[in-house]
């Protein structure tokens, strides 16, 4: 196979997809590539899912810019897409005397980058609004309008309306070569050559071996390992705002963050590591995370913990993003996207779009662009009469697959309907395996459904795609 | 499984496992005339459809059967009765009316949902495996980390294997049992890992599943990271101290493609906990009266979902008196409250049920704490017998009889399990 295409998008992630939606509005043929088996199973899904105020980065750099402006699109984006999104409010909190200096700087770098609400609160206020917290704390900045959302939810909606608006999705497709082509380039994959007039390289950590393929090999990225810890639900409610320390250059620190379902998480880590594929958590990541969040918040156990996650923090040389075009003819960057990258994904988008229309990229509006897409199926949430009414009605929603989180037929059919691949990828969508017993329930039946829809036999259902099987046929001859 | 359900009964009972079919027969033999067993999956029989190896039934129906023999004797004998046993029903939650009615919510696929009252309700929902998450256990997330119960499901119903070579963390019995299926299905199993010095599985899985076939059971050991990025490549192992912290030092690499977990079963309560049941934290089951009945009027529990049974013939004789109790109360036979309450003492971890009364038999289930021998069995001042060898896998059961209580007097009555701490020396095991 190979196609023509104004623009190929190298990589599923936030950014690549949101890129791909923004440019969707406009009379485009589009592609998005993805390596793994499903979008969004990157960094964009092992992250801390905050919504950053930007207060904490200066306008002197790309991320900094773009941070604020992100911010400020989330609402819209959340109205059209239907992803979780809401605004809790962060608190930078001042464990020692020389952090409130600190904070009165954030609050002055956050006020002239136009950071809505900022607000210093003494000990008192902070004890009557977070009575949790450590009582040792000096004082708090308050950042109403930083979020939460389920990030993996912002991709999977943020590609379903790409596509929705004609961009072509091709997954279990990585980029194994570039080459010049005409007045673009052709990107060869497994499942054929798809040529662009551009090449967008939202590679993630993979990005600078991207820019290397192309001939374009200008940065390197260091992964920054990040390790996140869920606690039990039993803390729920433990603390209604994001809680961080003081950043320092490296990193924001280690922080609380209620989830977006309410969950507690811990984290992250940041450890600059050599491969490219550790997402290993550790014994030392889980010492450093409760040492630290233990001064924030007394209460909180090790002993709580009940999962944990690790995520690769794409960082250039230079610290900031790298976005813009190359001496490639064609291929444009939109590298180094580490944290703020999801906070900024929406404005990288539109930056990138003003980027190509300055390269001659003709931008026509569609007038049928369609902003929207529904809400998935979520049948918990649902008033007892209206899911009566639902299962009256269509009996998959009378079976239930998942106990833990009362997941039905239904919303598993759905997901697929919307792309779901993996066991993975049911889980993330729907969150079937996602509770208490930790898929052992569920499994079963979602490996049948993934099977029959799929039209593949059991043991070809994977966890997560690649060689994450999940199970071999029986009798069958073994295969080394 | 076709079955009926239609308007209000006597008796609901909640779960088809043994349990929860056993209920339904004691129900309805004290005279409930309308009984309803609702389970979610497809068929009645709970966990033991998946247990196709023999060995059920030696005590009720003295001889060897396997777990889906068992299984459907016992829905033969509920349908003789004209008990209504349903399946594909998933009872979604469960609640009392203001008039002391009890009603479950029941989603049942191709009749949608539906409440179904009644006057006595029976938890029997059984347990769930405890998972990774409640380990802790460094490293990667890849596939290939599972419960053995999700394994045996894989083989024994679903005609797949877990994987080619398999580690198996914990020694409990369903991972024992798995140890010697997956073995004779052609997997390698590489050893059994423990954290304990001792096996939590019932002597007879280690010397049977284990040591018939040359599988390694590692004691005071656990497992300290997983590796892999797609699939499991290997695991690290590491020796404990007495404090059951691992000695990283000593640590070692074992190549494997599967670890299976076999680490404790829980009590699967969310049901019971949306009522308001009053739980015991040890046994993370309902606390129960001597006729079984929970912190709620009418409300009865058994079998798994009140304390994890080792066995499934107990299972079935505790479930056919709480069925009977069950079945009495919707009758209207009222019974005077127990007086006295049961107090666990030295070196015991739990006793079930939690309350008892004079003037009737009463069987009282316990587990030690620890490895014991010789023991001996003390309950107050009344009663002392020898045991024998104890372990904290093997539950003990009890009988005091009606006159017994008879001459005790006190509000409490402690029971305590006497006797010194045994080391490792099970067959099998290697230290
Ligand atoms: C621990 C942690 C916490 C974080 N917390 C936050 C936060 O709270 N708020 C915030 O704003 N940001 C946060 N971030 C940063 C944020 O997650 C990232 O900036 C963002 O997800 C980057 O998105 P991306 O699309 O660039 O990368 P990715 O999501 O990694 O996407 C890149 C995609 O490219 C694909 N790919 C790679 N090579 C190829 C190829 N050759 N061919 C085809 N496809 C390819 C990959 O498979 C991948 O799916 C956090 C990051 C980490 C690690
Ligand atoms: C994976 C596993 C393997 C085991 N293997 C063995 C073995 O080999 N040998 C042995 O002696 N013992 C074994 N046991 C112990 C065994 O569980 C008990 O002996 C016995 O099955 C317990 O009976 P039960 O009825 O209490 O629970 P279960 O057999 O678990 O039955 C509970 C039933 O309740 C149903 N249920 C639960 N919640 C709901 C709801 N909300 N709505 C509708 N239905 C519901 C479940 O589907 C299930 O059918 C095993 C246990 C497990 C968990």
């Amino acid at each position: 196979m190979s196609e023509r295409y104004d623009v190929v998008v190298i990589g599923g992630g936030v950014v690549g997809a949101a890129i791909a939606r923004e440019l969707s509005r406009f009379r485009l043929r589009i592609a998005l590539l993805e390596r793994q088996a499903e979008v969004g199973f990157g960094t964009s899904k092992t992250n801390s899912g905050i919504i950053h105020p930007g207060h904490d980065t200066s306008s002197a750099t790309l991320k900094g810019r773009l941070v604020v402006r992100g911010n400020a699109l989330y609402d819209r984006l959340a109205a059209e897409l239907h992803f979780g999104f809401r605004r809790i409010g962060q608190l930078n909190v001042a464990l020692e005397p020389a952090d409130l200096v600190a904070l009165e700087r954030l609050k002055a770098q956050g006020d002239a980058k136009g950071v809505p609400g900022l607000e210093l609160w003494d000990p008192a206020r902070l004890r009557r609004e977070e009575p949790n917290l450590s009582r040792e704390l000096r004082g708090a900045l308050h950042a109403p309008s930083a979020g939460v959302i389920n990030p993996y939810e912002l991709v999977f909606a943020l590609v379903e309306s790409a596509a929705r608006n004609g961009v072509e999705l091709a997954v279990d497709c990585p980029v194994t070569a570039l080459a010049a082509d005409g007045d673009g380039l052709a990107a060869h994959t497994p499942r054929g050559v798809f040529r662009g007039r551009f090449v967008l390289n939202c590679a993630g950590v993979a990005s600078d071996r991207v820019a290397a393929l192309a001939g374009a090999a200008t940065f390197t990225i260091t992964p920054r390992k990040g390790e996140e810890y869920m606690l039990d639900k039993r803390l729920l409610g433990l603390v209604r705002r994001l809680v961080f320390p003081v950043p320092s250059p490296k990193t924001k620190g280690t922080l609380i963050i209620p989830t977006f379902d309410g969950t507690i998480m811990v984290g992250p880590t940041a450890e600059d590591v050599l491969d490219r594929d550790d997402v290993a958590t550790t014994a030392r990541g889980a010492r450093e995370v409760f040492a630290f969040v233990r001064r924030l918040c007394p209460s909180i156990d090790p002993r709580d913990a009940i999962t944990a996650f690790a995520g690769l923090r794409a960082v250039a040389d230079g610290n900031d993003f790298v976005i813009g075009p190359t001496s490639v003819r064609g291929f444009v960057n939109v590298a180094g996207i580490q944290s703020p990258g999801l906070t900024a994904a929406p404005a990288i988008a539109e930056h990138v779009r003003d980027l190509l229309a300055a390269e001659g990229l003709a931008l026509v509006a569609k007038p049928d662009f369609a902003p929207e897409v529904r809400a998935p199926a979520r049948f918990a949430h649902l008033a007892p009469e209206v899911q009566e009414a639902l299962a009256a009605r269509d009996p998959r929603f009378a079976r239930v697959v998942c106990r833990c989180e009362l997941v039905t037929e239904a919303e598993i059919d759905d997901a697929v309907d919307h792309g779901a691949r993996t066991l993975d990828g049911l889980k993330f969508r729907t969150r079937a395996g996602m509770g208490r017993c930790q898929g052992g329930f569920c499994t079963p039946r979602a490996m049948e459904i993934l099977a029959r829809r799929l039209g593949v036999p059991l043991h070809a259902v994977t966890k997560r795609g690649g060689g994450s099987w999940i199970a071999l046929p029986m009798g069958a001859e073994q295969e080394a | 499984m076709l079955g009926r359900m239609e308007g209000d009964y006597d008796v609901v009972v909640v779960g088809g496992g043994p349990a929860g079919l056993a209920a339904a027969i004691g129900a309805r033999d004290a005279g409930a005339t309308r009984v309803l067993v609702v389970d979610r999956e497809d068929e009645a029989g709970g966990i033991l459809l998946q247990c196709i190896h023999a060995g059920f039934g030696l005590h009720y129906f003295k001889e060897e059967l396997t777990g889906p023999e068992y299984a459907e004797r016992f829905v033969a004998r509920a349908l003789d009765r004209d008990i209504d046993v349903v399946g594909s029903a998933y009872v979604s939650g469960a609640g009392l009316d203001s008039d002391g009615t009890r009603r479950v919510r029941v989603m049942r696929e191709g009749h949608g949902i539906r409440t179904v009252r009644s006057r006595a309700m029976v938890l029997a929902m059984g347990c769930r495996e405890r998972t990774r998450g409640a380990l802790h256990i460094p490293g990667t997330r890849p596939a290939g980390v599972l419960t053995a119960g999700l394994a045996q499901r894989f083989v024994n119903v679903m005609g797949l294997l877990p994987g080619r070579r398999v580690a198996i963390l914990g020694s409990g019995d369903i991972g024992l049992i798995m140890a010697r299926r997956l073995t004779l299905e052609g997997c390698e199993v590489v050893g059994v890992f423990e954290l304990m010095p001792f096996s939590n599985g019932l002597t007879r899985n280690v010397v049977q599943c284990l040591g018939d076939f040359g599988i390694p059971l590692h004691l005071s050991t656990t497992v300290v990271e997983i590796h892999g990025q797609d699939r499991v490549d290997k695991i690290t192992v590491a020796p404990v101290g007495a404090d059951l912290a691992p000695d990283l030092s000593r640590c070692r690499e074992v190549a494997c493609d599967t670890l299976l977990l076999s680490i404790g079963l829980v009590p699967e309560n969310e049901l019971s906990q949306g009522l308001g049941v009053e739980l015991d934290v040890v046994t993370q089951g309902p606390r129960v009266s001597s006729t079984l009945e929970t912190s709620l009027p009418g409300v009865f529990a058994c079998g798994n979902v009140l304390h994890v049974h080792d066995l499934c013939d107990y299972v079935t004789e505790e479930a056919l008196l709480a069925g009977r109790f069950a079945g009495e109360l919707a009758g209207g036979v009222k019974r005077p409250r127990d007086n006295i309450r049961v107090v666990p003492g030295d070196n015991v971890r739990y006793c079930v049920p939690h309350t008892l009364a004079p003037g009737r038999e009463h069987t009282i289930y316990l587990r030690s704490e620890r490895p014991l021998r010789p023991a001996a069995i003390r309950v107050g001042d009344l009663v002392r017998r020898k045991l024998g060898f104890v372990t904290p896998a093997e539950m003990i059961t009890f009988r005091i009889k009606p006159d017994v209580l008879d001459r005790f007097h006190g509000e409490a009555l402690r029971i305590d399990l006497l006797g010194e701490p045994a080391g490792p020396h099970l067959a099998g095991a290697e230290p």
